[in-house]
């Protein structure tokens, strides 16, 4: 990036001559966070930190998850590297501060898209696409024998503050006529402690977030997810709405993933496929998609390459999902929702073009 | 060299000279003065300007319009009634009454702890004079929140529950709160009573606020036990020695000569330590209990509205903390020594 500005100012110097002025680079990318990014040589990603599948912390200190992969795709389509990350833990009472105060540069943290948060006029975020497609669900113990949410009638229900979750929950009780006493702890941690605990006889959040946390409990057969789903809960990654070039960096770095699944570039065959490109000029659409030709990148402040970068680090978004929270994980989690369109699913990327 | 030119004659019956107007003592203070007031209204100043040039820019200039919206979320226990139908500004106030709640019922838990721990270290037997020291130590160099998340997850969360929880006459303490008898229904004397499982009674303390109360008072006792402890060794040991020539017992003394005397050092102390309890009680959110600063963070979250919600709570705080000092210094007026 810098070294972008250094060329295009000479470029600019000689050009004065010819030209009344030279207003900006000749991709008319200004992104403040771009070039502080670059200038430190390293991504600052705020992440959840304790849910197993999303992001977490491996037993040998490496962040894990499908959110902590988004960072890296991220940092390797920037820097080039996608260890040059740095997390930041936050919880759902911190998050948004974080991300508006310039504290993290992405919010890649399972949160849920809506539109107060997107709204200039209520958190001031600005979403990227999807990257999980959740619904709220409850888990209860098998022994309780609860099998839905009348059971759960004047019970005190775990659940963590200050998130979607628990104004989801105020809601679907109030429909239903069933009173029920909210128990609201600041951490992921200390709701789940509380129902570990038994003072809860539920827990509610994410589904996916109930079976990551499934996993770590002393025995996760003993408890049961309620087949209800209580609302629509899109995870998105997030930056703010005050850096435009930005958001669409990280936007089109994450569609990239998933263009990359739909044209069936993968980790293994990304070196292949970009070979296959660079030699057949009548592969239009693969040699734009990897910035073979065009210019793509340049247009968003990125390398020409960046999509290649990013699947390199990670792989595509199939390969994402499977490795953190698919069938072959510990979650056990279906693509549902999250299979590609063309399979029925709503992981769908515009085209790059 | 050129000769020194004879010294002026001093003028030891004439006025001294005025000196320049910078160096004179009537000045320099109005001068020093200025210049700091002027410092701290340009800091101000430049923090506002700060505030409001970069709210402008987000879109976020004050406003305080969603005090009332509806809140949406359901708060779990409540003085005042409550549902998620309500505004903002009602849930806030809920979270207000249940902080006072908690502030008022620790703050007369810890004063009686901590008088009778620091009468203790005074007593003659060696046991009850060490065990109080132990408490001192090792209660007032632990976290509070630390003790706090002890208290709920270690200590009320292994309670048994149902037909297993402790039981006693009027009383029951089980995990989902302890149970008190009292006027039921038809001014009737009701006890706790177990229906399909569940215990129920007219009066019912939740266990997060249980575990909220016993974290603060043990904490607070600590640090007003050593207060009341430097109260009455401050009492001259003459008023002691008087005391007991008369014949008084250890208690009488105490309660009768020495700790009046020691109120008038033990007020200003108390003082502190009650602002510090009003304030620690904001950690109740580590627990689960629903007092002002969770439902503030709450609002904070839905609203977005952070420098309100904040200014709000520091608002909250800042009047119950000079309340409380305000009624502590006519407490600090009546026990100090009249002149007469």
């Amino acid at each position: 990036m810098y070294r972008n500005r250094t060329r295009s100012l000479v470029a600019c110097l000689l050009a004065t001559g010819l030209l009344a002025g030279c207003a900006g680079e000749d991709g008319g990318v200004q992104s403040q966070k771009l070039s502080t990014i670059t200038g430190r040589d390293k991504l600052i990603c705020g992440v959840e930190g304790k849910l197993p599948g999303f992001s977490f912390v491996a037993p040998d200190g490496k962040y894990l998850g499908l959110d902590v992969d988004v960072c890296k795709a991220v940092a390797a389509a920037v820097l080039g590297d996608p260890e040059k990350v740095e997390y930041r833990d936050l919880n759902s009472s911190e998050r948004f501060a974080a991300l508006a105060s310039g504290e993290v540069d992405l919010l890649s943290r399972n949160t849920t898209m809506t539109l107060s948060r997107d709204a200039p006029g209520g958190n001031g975020l600005s979403f990227a696409p999807t990257t999980f497609y959740d619904g709220q669900g409850v888990l209860v113990p098998v022994a309780s024998g609860i099998k839905d949410l009348k059971g759960l009638a004047g019970k005190p229900i775990c659940v963590e503050s200050g998130t979607t979750t628990e104004l989801n929950l105020a809601d679907r009780m109030r429909e239903q006529n069933i009173p029920y006493t909210p128990l609201k702890f600041q951490t992921s941690d200390q709701t789940f402690a509380a129902y570990l605990g038994d003072r809860c006889v539920a827990v509610t959040s994410d589904r996916s977030q109930l079976a990551g946390k499934r996993t770590s409990f002393p025995d996760p057969d003993e408890h049961v997810l309620l087949p209800v789903v209580m609302s629509k809960e899109p995870l998105t990654p997030a930056t703010t709405n005050g850096d435009p070039a930005w958001a669409d960096a990280v936007r089109w770095i994450v569609y990239g993933l998933m263009q990359a699944e739909e044209s069936g570039i993968t980790q293994a065959n990304v070196d292949a496929k970009l070979a296959e490109a660079k030699a057949n000029t009548n592969q239009a659409d693969l040699r734009r998609f990897l910035g073979v030709e065009g210019d793509f990148g340049k247009q968003l402040g990125l390398p020409p390459d960046f999509v290649v970068k990013a699947v390199k680090a990670v792989g595509n978004y199939g390969e994402i999902f499977d490795r953190n929270v698919g069938p072959a994980s510990p979650l056990k989690l279906d693509r549902g929702l999250n299979r590609q369109w063309k399979e029925g699913g709503l992981i769908y990327s515009p085209p790059f073009r | 060299m050129a000769p020194v030119p004879p010294a002026e004659p001093a003028s030891a019956s004439a006025t001294p000279p005025t000196p320049p107007w910078w160096r004179d003592r009537r000045v320099i203070p109005w001068v020093v003065q200025a210049v700091v007031g002027l410092l701290v209204l340009l800091l101000i100043a430049f923090l506002l300007g700060n505030l409001v040039r970069n709210l402008t820019a987000a879109g976020l200039l004050l406003s305080w319009r969603w005090l009332q919206q509806p809140a949406g979320f359901d708060i779990s226990e409540s003085v005042i009634p409550f549902n998620a139908q309500l505004p903002y500004w009602r849930a806030l106030a809920a979270g207000l009454v249940n902080t006072i709640r908690a502030v008022l019922v620790s703050l007369v838990g810890a004063t009686l702890l901590g008088t009778l721990v620091g009468m203790a270290s005074f007593s003659h037997n060696g046991l009850l004079r060490r065990l109080a020291r132990v408490y001192v130590e090792v209660v007032r160099n632990i976290p509070l929140l630390l003790q706090l998340v002890f208290w709920y997850f270690v200590v009320f969360l292994t309670l048994p529950n149902g037909v297993a929880a402790i039981q006693l006459p009027g009383v029951v303490l089980a995990k989902s709160g302890l149970y008190i008898a009292g006027l039921g229904e038809g001014l009737r004397w009701v006890g706790p009573t177990l229906v399909n499982g569940v215990w129920q009674s007219p009066l019912r303390l939740s266990v997060e606020f249980g575990a909220l109360l016993t974290g603060l008072i043990v904490y607070s006792g600590a640090f007003i036990a050593e207060v009341v402890r430097g109260g009455i060794a401050a009492v001259p040991k003459g008023q002691w020695e008087a005391a007991s020539s008369l014949g008084l017992s250890w208690f009488a003394t105490l309660r009768r000569i020495v700790l009046p005397q020691s109120l008038r050092v033990i007020v200003p102390g108390l003082n502190t330590q009650y602002i510090s309890l009003a304030k620690n009680s904001s950690l109740a959110v580590a627990v689960g209990y629903t007092d002002l600063y969770s439902v503030a963070e709450t609002t904070l979250n839905q609203t977005g509205r952070a420098v309100e919600v904040i200014l709000v709570l520091l608002a909250a705080y800042l009047t119950l903390d000079l309340l409380i000092s305000a009624l502590m210094n006519g407490l600090n007026r009546l026990v100090q020594i009249r002149e007469r």
